[in-house]
């Protein structure tokens, strides 16, 4: 394996203008946040019916994408590959940044934030929410002792054992993040166990297409060599993961359809269903998903301006996913009397309405921006990045090759 | 000073005086009347799994726009509308249901079921959600963190979020913002030996749609029902065993 030297970087005027923007971003977020515990939930598009709204649609995304954006690592110490090693430790910070993300604004838009401490000293072990929490925290202290054995050079015998670890709790995490809607009997849109391993390969799709943007711009803004081999490896297996979502989200609605119990939310959410059937053909399917594979494989896959609008794409057409599971799930009404016409005062049988309102959106974007600042700032004061990712001073896959069979012999 | 009672022994004789006056009569059927007394459980005593609490609701008894017991949920629990009613609480509600292929019409009321096995509480992740020994199924104020995960869980949608400042709260039945709610059987009622107060708005009425009571009390007039006459629950698919129980549908 060719040596690498990583350095911290001397940001300059641009690091202190994205920290500005970024900074406002996190601060329109708490005056949300603010604003809505404040006056009550009512001020936003949450009702009692749809009770989880854009804040989870962030909150979900940024869990999911955080322990995605961990596989780069784990490609690396458990599965050998070197020359996703020197990527490591930018991987498993956009692990724990995009998770803390996650988890701040899932924190803020409870009921009662101000509870997080019986969040995390009461425990409800059958509730998939309560091992959620436990599994959250967990990754963070393991992917925390991850860095550490990347970073110390003392720790460094135990890199790979430690990002075994991290490997595998990463998978239970994000199961149990899909099982949070698995686990849902009451819905007919959830209530099914493919929805934990769809999460996981979302995650890998979601979380890789962050790392390669956060990598690419960062690299740019840095002025650092970023090569062909880096960029053009990441970019074909983001595209295979782009393309085991879609194996997913076809096997999940072929099972449905099968149904004639899911008919209904089936039609629903492809037919009928207006925002969540554009979000799921347009944004989900056409942009998020063809587009960027089309783009990926196709003559533009070698351009680094395509590679980056794919990465853009395929994270839009994953927060479009997630709005569609999310809250396309609670639109459509529970079935309580199958075979009847239902109506009350409390929208029985009825699309139940929601429209996202700016406070939620803008809390669920400062997750992001909190995700991001805290990568920013960690890759200017520690030594996150390679100095060089050029061609020449990373493992092609003839130099991998190479060593493997050396090592076979 | 000697003639003083302990407050909570006052408390205790007023509830349980209360509890023998307390009886509903209920008319099953022409000519066969049923009687069912509530008794006052002393406050020291803790709740035991001896007794599962019950509601049936006759829906061939229940009107189409009557709103009853309804009304008396939000007046005993202080459920004050703010016009907004898809962030109103809202405990127990009518629902009309039409047989798309009969044409054939119910009304009947929908809360909280009560499940002996409710969702609700499996994914409460603190344990606010929680299901008494009787069979009410309840919400500790105290550790709920407005999650909203068990009105995600809750096949009967039977639970509200409270979005705003609450006025005027009944002392009680204790609310709070930001924290979910339902219908726990009027549980400080029952406990003191009354009847749930949409039940007894219901037979004040003269309707008689709901019989509350003990299931496991085969003495009891819900047990004899149930047991005389077919009753189905709502999502019976899902095999949580409810304690509402329907008659008529």
């Amino acid at each position: 394996m060719k040596k690498v030297r990583f350095t911290q970087f001397d940001g300059g005027m641009g690091f202190w203008v994205l920290l500005a923007i970024l900074g406002t971003v996190i601060a329109a977020g708490l005056g949300s946040m603010y604003y809505m515990e404040h006056s009550g939930h009512w001020v936003t598009g949450m009702s009692n019916q749809v009770v989880w709204g854009m804040p989870h649609v962030f909150a979900i995304f940024l869990i999911v994408a955080a322990s995605g954006a961990l596989n780069v690592a784990s490609i690396g110490s458990v599965f050998g590959k070197s020359m996703y090693k020197p990527l490591a430790p930018l991987s498993a910070l956009l692990a724990v940044a995009l998770l803390a993300g996650g988890l701040a604004v899932l924190v803020l838009d409870l009921g009662r934030p101000d509870r997080l401490i019986v969040a995390m000293t009461k425990y409800n072990f059958k509730s998939i929410f309560a091992w959620n929490v436990i599994l959250y925290t967990g990754f963070m202290a393991i992917v925390g002792v991850y860095l550490w054995t990347m970073l110390d050079r003392s720790m460094k015998k135990h890199s790979s054992k430690v990002g075994l670890v991290a490997f595998v709790w990463r998978l239970i995490l994000t199961t149990g993040t899909g099982s949070i809607f698995g686990f849902l009997v009451a819905r007919q849109a959830y209530d099914e166990a493919i929805m934990a391993p769809m999460f996981v390969v979302m995650s890998f799709s979601f979380g890789l297409a962050m790392f390669l943007l956060v990598l690419m711009a960062t690299y740019k803004m840095t002025n650092r060599p970023l090569g062909d081999a880096v960029v053009l490896r990441l970019k074909n297996l983001l595209g295979v993961f782009v393309a085991g979502v879609l194996y997913f989200v076809l096997a999940y609605h072929l099972m449905n359809l099968y149904a004639t119990e899911h008919h209904g939310v089936e039609a629903f959410i492809l037919r009928d269903g207006g925002i969540y059937t554009n979000l799921f053909w347009i944004v989900q399917i056409g942009l998020g998903s063809l587009l960027p594979l089309a783009l990926l494989y196709g003559p533009t896959g070698k351009c680094r301006a395509w590679i980056a609008t794919s990465a853009v794409l395929v994270i839009l057409g994953g927060l479009a996913q997630i709005y569609v599971i999310v809250i396309g799930g609670q639109a459509y009404p529970l079935s309580l009397f199958p075979g009847y016409e239902v109506s009350s005062t409390f929208f029985d049988g009825v699309v139940n309405n929601y429209q996202p309102t700016l406070p939620e959106t803008l809390l669920g974007l400062s997750g992001i921006a909190i995700a991001l600042a805290l990568t920013a700032v960690a890759v200017k004061v520690l030594r996150f990045l390679p100095e060089s990712l050029g061609d020449e001073s990373v493992d092609s896959e003839a130099d991998e090759e190479a060593a493997a069979a050396k090592a076979h012999a | 000073m000697s003639e003083q009672k302990h407050p909570d022994l006052a408390r205790r004789e007023f509830l349980s005086s209360g509890a023998k006056l307390t009886v509903a009569g209920v008319t099953l059927a022409s000519g066969v009347t049923l009687y069912t007394a509530a008794q006052a459980k002393p406050a020291e005593e803790a709740v035991t799994s001896k007794v599962r609490w019950g509601l049936l609701i006759d829906t061939t008894k229940c009107s189409n726009g009557c709103n009853a017991c309804v009304s008396a949920c939000n007046e005993w629990n202080g459920l004050e509308s703010k016009g907004r009613p898809t962030t109103d609480a809202q405990w127990i509600r009518k629902v009309e249901l039409k047989n798309k292929s009969t044409g054939m019409s119910h009304s009947l009321p929908v809360m909280c079921q009560h499940c002996e096995k409710p969702p609700c509480v499996d994914v409460c992740p603190t344990g606010a959600s929680m299901k008494r020994a009787d069979g009410i199924v309840l919400v500790d104020r105290h550790i709920c963190i407005g999650c909203r995960y068990c009105m995600m869980a809750c096949p009967y949608k039977a639970r509200s979020f409270v979005h705003e400042d609450l006025e005027n709260q009944r002392p009680h039945q204790p609310r709070g913002k930001g924290c979910v709610e339902a219908c726990n059987l009027c549980v400080s009622r029952v406990d003191g030996g009354q009847l749930p107060a949409c039940v007894e708005k219901c037979s004040a009425e003269g309707h008689n749609a709901m019989i509350f009571g003990d299931l496991n009390d085969p003495t009891s007039a819900i047990a004899q029902a149930v047991k005389q006459y077919p009753t189905r629950q709502i999502r019976e698919d899902l095999d949580l065993n409810p304690g509402v129980r329907y008659q008529g549908i």
